[in-house]
């Protein structure tokens, strides 16, 4: 073995924070090793491209990717990132946080976020629980899985988040889980490259605070299951592919193009204030 | 790329990994998932207490970087070798 010690993606990241702090065998790391490699694909300006998260283990990559970086409240991400990307229109806004952060507490933003089809992407890491105040239920956790708030196993219905997202608007939505690392770096690529709201849910193996409650094995273990039992159903109807089945259905689901936020802004103002309307261009 | 020559081929490794032991935290991801089968987990372990996996094939390492992918530490990654380090190693 040679003696170079650079990671090829060490580039991009703050290699004075690594080792990170996520466990040995969560899908966070192999996501952002995803993520790092779709932005060197897309090749944009690192100027311009800005990294915001919230709360929870997820919620740490604001702070390991070397790039502009908000690490925000708890579910607020979608609202500073719809800041940012209204006052920033020439850069590319990107909203990595967990499940329990986007889809719970701030389920409302993401509702809203993807109704007014703001220009950013959202890569939603979905572990099954709140990983970093240590194993809640969230709207993700399975049907009768277990979680120091139900011990005796989870009772509530169960979120469908790819349907969630395309039925409050969102123009690009696809899931993949942390075993396709290849079908989700070219996701992420396609992703940086959409104008309008993107969503991409990411199954991820949580080994230390659902996998080990839940006598799951090893966080290698559910890698396993997915490589065995993730159906791939490119363009499938997202009402069909919830968890609660005990399917794992993976794939780009949707793919259209819309007017966004700021062009539906622009062209509400020009046809009603006509030449008086000066479109915002960004901080110059 | 390749040689034409079989025995070329089959002496020298188109590839070769680099691990970085201070970052590993002993996943078994790239071992598990390593495409041509060419890294299996030692005893050895890291200052952290972790075990390590090790190039215990290199013959059949093919550079594709695929464990590099895996990785959630960044702490190991494939490289294609050129002609010239083939026949080196």
């Amino acid at each position: 073995m040679t003696e170079i010690k650079a990671h090829p993606v060490d580039g991009l990241l703050r290699t004075d924070r690594i080792p990170h702090i996520w466990c040995p065998g969560c899908g966070v790391g192999t996501s952002v090793n995803c993520f790092t490699r779709a932005i060197e694909k897309v090749g944009m300006d690192l100027d311009k491209l800005h990294v915001v998260s919230g709360i929870g283990c997820t919620g740490r990559v604001a702070g390991y990717i070397n790039v502009d970086s908000f690490h925000t409240t708890h579910g607020r991400a979608l609202a500073f990132a719809t800041g940012l990307s209204l006052s920033r229109p020439d850069s590319k806004v990107v909203v990595y946080s967990g499940d329990g952060d986007l889809t719970a507490i701030g389920g409302n933003h993401l509702i809203h976020a993807a109704r007014r089809n703001v220009d950013m992407t959202v890569i939603c890491v979905n572990n099954y629980t709140y990983g970093m105040t240590g194993g809640q239920v969230t709207p993700t956790t399975p049907d009768k899985a277990l979680a120091s708030t139900a011990p005796f196993g989870n009772y509530e219905y169960t979120f469908n988040v790819p349907h969630l997202a395309v039925s409050s608007g969102a123009t690009y939505v696809a899931r993949w889980t942390v075993f396709h690392v290849r079908q989700l770096t070219r996701a992420m690529t396609k992703a940086l490259r959409h104008k309008g709201f993107s969503f991409i849910e990411v199954l991820s193996p949580c080994p230390t605070l659902y996998m080990r409650r839940n006598k799951l094995g090893a966080a290698v273990n559910l890698m396993e299951y997915f490589k065995e039992n993730a159906v791939v159903q490119d363009g499938a109807d997202t009402a069909t592919v919830g968890l609660e089945s005990g399917e794992t259905i993976i794939g780009e689901f949707v793919n259209v193009r819309k007017p966004t936020l700021k062009e539906c802004y622009e062209e509400r103002m020009s046809e009603a204030l006509g030449d008086e309307f000066v479109p915002y261009e960004g901080d110059k | 790329m390749s040689s034409k020559n079989d025995s070329t081929t089959e002496t020298s490794p188109k590839g070769t990994v680099v691990l970085n032991e201070e970052r590993c935290k002993g996943c078994t991801y790239c071992v598990r998932f390593c495409p041509t089968g060419a890294l299996e987990m030692t005893d050895r372990l890291n200052p952290k207490g972790y075990r390590l996996p090790t190039l215990a094939h290199p013959e059949k390492c093919n550079g594709c970087d695929l464990c590099g992918m895996y990785c959630p530490d960044f702490a190991i990654y494939g490289k294609r070798l050129k002609k010239k380090q083939q026949e080196e190693e």
